[in-house]
């Protein structure tokens, strides 16, 4: 007897209320954005310059004393945390420590950074700074713009490629579904308020990589579908297709999770927030590939007199052989 | 066709033996290490029995190519310097003034009497007091240019030349400020690789990027701090005609002069000629040494031109003062005594032994053309790079062993296929790893545990399709063949779009996001491979060895 995620032959109507499914997409986006616009993203300093401070010590972390000493260098905006992660050791103490841009300089210079770990050190003497990361604001607004151009560029590269694959219709339905994902991927990083940086733009890249893998292989079964069951409505061949490939969405979101949920627990806090990102997209992806994507095709019709002659899988790589 | 021909069944073991293969040294990260760093060190300093031990500790024919770690796993010191290429504009233009004057003055009769005007320092005015010979002045100073080549101009020149009523202005042309930015920033990354190759630390980074930028990694390093000292410091030594003295910080130096403050005294400024006598780049050794009272000094020696300029003008200057300046700093202005004419010197002050060792080192680099802003610092102490290091063995391990559970508990024999395939791709990523020196980040860990988790989807592409077919097609091998034949499409369209995006995050993304990059593309690479070759050649072995009559998927 095997394990099963799903059972053989379902046939699970999923478009009985395609438009409902929409609707709550369309909700759900709207609520990201409201968020991001009312609460913003809490960027890391890749996106707004300035200095983290990550500290190590023996004794438990007192915040308060922490920032009574840095307030009187007068740094600004000093935002101090306490990190906790299971992998800590009992006398190992960490806090993150966030300085603002300095007015007037592109990195904080190391005259300043002295300043801090001395008058930590006056606070807690055995503490040991063990990153030390500080970012100009010239460069974080050009990481901003890098990090903006590459999603909006792999989205593109995403949409020809699928143009040039299938129809314009799927490409359309998969692009809706991508950037979906990445807008209810941010919203949740707004509404949380994890931390924002350099290596969540890679996350949402994958997650852009990821949701499109299953909504390709969606489109793939629908594609053939098509040229197989010519009698047969749309909405119906949509439903066979995402039934028949049920089975394996759920294997293959299930293996990633696997993965990914073992490295969010055992990781180290230093990726928890990318794992986290990632996690949520293939939860987001997975949704929206079956509800999305196929609800936009649904929306937008298909092209159903296919010239070529039609034969199991026709198209240039089904031919290739092992 | 269930067939394989010989040579694809050979081919695939093969490309498989020889990533294990390549794969190998991680096994053994720290032997591996010391062995290659021992050797590094014989090549340099000749073997020691010490280091002999050290070589054997990992056999010579074995691969001993390792995956780099990146600086988040190991620790170290991240810069991202801009050089700031206007700088060279002025010095540049600073030098250019005596060979205008010299030019000029034979022709004073036509021209009148000349004089240096005050103006931006990249520029030179020089006012002559008869007008009317502006076109001779003119003419003299075009014919200084020196023509140079560029991609676009054919006759550009590296100065311009214009007259405004009675004054001559020079500035460097545009076609040879791009040059000089050019040259500016190269010079910098030689120069700073030359200094933190003195230090002696393990496979530094140093790069271009873009324009005017130069990253620089080093791992093991203390502290970002640490290497500004290394690099940072400019050390750019001349040595200038003293006009004057004084305590002044204000004072007036006059039009070519230039004050600049003593290093040791406080208050003291000296008057010095903007143009040096002899400059830093016309060193050719500098050592650290101690003076005839035993303080520690540096010692220097300057090459044939140097050594001839230098001995000319002590020659010519006994019983005055020259100034010994490095970084705008006077370190000391000693009385010319005699003339000096082996191009060597002494440079005493109030140094430490360890500042006289990195000022000889310093001079020995040479200076930096031009200052540089640092824009990104980042400091990774090693521990939290071990950390980090364990958190994703164990997170690696705990996911490997979950996903190979889990496909067997699913797919029963066809599981344990797909798992040794999944055990061969992630010795595959490594493999292809150390071949191309990639550099492991902690995201790139993330990217192989995504790989880990994403690489059963071929495979699972392809068993629930022999599924579907067993129940329709006329026995096993029909189903199999069939199994991969239709989901192969799927297979190639879903990874090409991953790999879509991995391609950009390289292209675009810069450190830790080019590690993710890497390890995520090889990954999709690796599991193709793995799913549409592998699985299938070793389900096709079991298929003709036993021939069941039916399978169970």
């Amino acid at each position: 007897m095997r394990l099963k995620l799903v059972r053989q032959n379902t046939s699970v109507d999923f478009f009985k209320n395609w438009k409902r499914w929409l609707g709550l997409s369309t909700f759900l986006m709207l609520l990201a954005f409201g968020s991001f616009m009312v609460r913003g993203l809490n960027y890391g300093i890749d996106f707004r310059g300035g200095t983290t401070i990550r500290t190590e010590s023996v004794q438990p972390i007192d915040v308060g004393a922490y920032r009574a000493a840095l307030a009187q260098l007068e740094l600004g905006d000093v935002v101090i945390s306490e990190v906790f992660d299971p992998a800590f050791g009992d006398d190992q103490n960490v806090a993150m420590i966030r300085i603002q841009a300095q007015a007037d300089e592109e990195a904080v210079t190391a005259d300043k950074i002295a300043l801090v770990e001395a008058a930590l050190k006056a606070v807690a003497p055995e503490i040991k700074f063990v990153s030390v990361e500080s970012v100009g604001p010239k460069v974080s607004g050009e990481l901003i713009q890098t990090a903006v151009l590459a999603v909006v560029l792999a989205i593109a590269a995403v949409l020809v490629y699928i143009w040039l694959r299938f129809e314009w219709q799927f490409a359309l339905a998969a692009v809706v579904a991508l950037v979906h994902d990445v807008i209810l991927t941010i919203g949740i990083f707004s509404e949380l308020q994890i931390k924002f940086d350099l290596a969540i733009i890679a996350a949402l890249l994958t997650i852009v990589g990821y949701s499109l893998n299953d909504t390709v292989v969606v489109f793939d079964r629908v594609r053939e579908n098509l040229r197989k069951y010519k009698k047969k409505s749309l909405p119906e061949v949509l439903n066979l297709s995402i039934n028949e490939t049920l089975s394996r969405t759920f294997m293959t979101s299930f293996t990633t999770l696997l993965a990914l949920i073992s490295l969010f627990v055992l990781g180290g806090d230093v990726i928890r927030g990318f794992v986290f990102a990632m996690i949520w997209g293939v939860i987001v992806g997975t949704y929206s590939s079956i509800f999305v994507a196929s609800s936009i095709l649904l929306y937008l019709g298909v092209k159903r007199d296919w010239s070529k002659p039609s034969n199991t899988s026709g198209n240039q790589f089904a031919n290739v052989d092992a | 066709m269930l067939q394989f021909e010989l040579w694809k069944k050979v081919l695939i073991w093969l490309t498989c033996a020889v990533g294990l293969w390549l794969a190998l040294p991680n096994a053994f990260y720290s032997r591996v290490e010391q062995h290659n760093d021992a050797l590094a060190a014989i090549e340099v300093g000749g073997e020691t029995p010490a280091l002999a031990e050290q070589v054997a500790e990992w056999p010579n024919w074995m691969p001993s190519a390792l995956v780099n770690l990146g600086l988040d796993l190991r620790g170290g010191a991240h810069l991202l310097a801009e050089v700031e290429v206007a700088d060279v504009y002025a010095s540049r233009m600073e030098a250019m003034w005596p060979e205008i004057r010299d030019a000029l003055r034979p022709e004073r009769a036509e021209i009148g009497t000349i004089r240096l005007q005050p103006s931006d320092p990249q520029e030179i005015h020089v006012r002559i007091s008869q007008p009317e010979g502006m076109a001779r002045a003119l003419q003299v100073v075009r014919d200084l240019a020196r023509p140079i080549q560029t991609l676009t101009g054919v006759g550009s020149t590296d100065i311009e030349v214009r007259g405004e009523g009675d004054t001559l202005i020079v500035s460097l042309s545009e076609a040879e400020k791009l040059a000089s930015d050019d040259r500016t920033v190269s010079q910098s990354l030689e120069i700073i690789r030359r200094r933190i190759d003195e230090v002696g630390t393990r496979e530094p980074t140093i790069q271009r990027q873009g324009k005017d930028r130069i990253l620089i990694q080093v791992p093991g390093i203390g502290s970002a701090s640490e290497l500004k000292e290394i690099i940072g410091t400019t050390a750019q030594l001349t040595f200038n005609p003293v006009v004057g003295r004084g305590s002044d910080a204000n004072a007036n130096p006059g039009v070519g002069n230039k004050l600049v403050p003593a290093l040791e005294d406080e208050g003291v400024y000296y008057t010095l000629e903007s143009a040096p006598v002899v400059t830093g780049e016309e060193l050719v050794d500098a050592q650290p040494a101690f003076d005839q009272n035993g303080r520690p000094a540096v010692n220097f020696r300057f090459n044939t031109s140097g050594a001839r300029k230098f001995g000319d003008y002590t020659a010519e200057n006994i019983g005055s003062p020259f100034a010994i300046v490095l970084d705008d700093e006077v370190i000391s202005a000693p009385v010319i005594q005699s003339h000096i004419p082996g191009g060597s010197g002494i440079i005493t002050g109030n140094f430490t032994v360890e500042e006289s060792t990195n000022l000889a080192v310093l001079l020995r680099a040479g200076a930096l053309p031009a200052r540089l802003e640092f824009l990104e610092e980042r400091t990774i102490g090693p521990e939290l790079g071990q950390d980090s290091i364990e958190a994703g063995r164990i997170a690696t391990m705990v996911a490997f062993v979950a996903v190979l559970v889990f496909m067997a508990l699913s797919y029963g024999l066809f599981g344990i296929f797909a798992n040794i395939a999944l055990i061969l791709n992630v010795a595959l990523i490594f493999g292809l790893l150390s071949l191309i020196g990639a550099t492991l980040t902690l995201p790139g860990i993330a990217g192989i545990v995504l790989t880990v988790g994403m690489a059963v989807d071929a495979n699972v592409l392809v068993f629930e399709r022999i599924r579907e077919e067993l129940k329709t097609s006329r026995g096993p091998a029909r189903a199999i063949e069939l199994g991969y034949e239709k989901a192969l499409s799927a297979i190639l369209d879903a990874n090409i779009t991953t790999f879509i995006t991995a391609v950009i995050l390289f292209a675009i993304g810069s450190g830790p996001v080019r590690g993710f990059a890497i390890t995520l593309g090889l990954g999709i690479l690796t599991s193709v491979f793995t799913a549409i070759y592998v699985t299938r050649l070793i389900i096709v072995m079991w298929y003709d060895r036993r021939r069941p009559k039916t399978i169970e998927v």
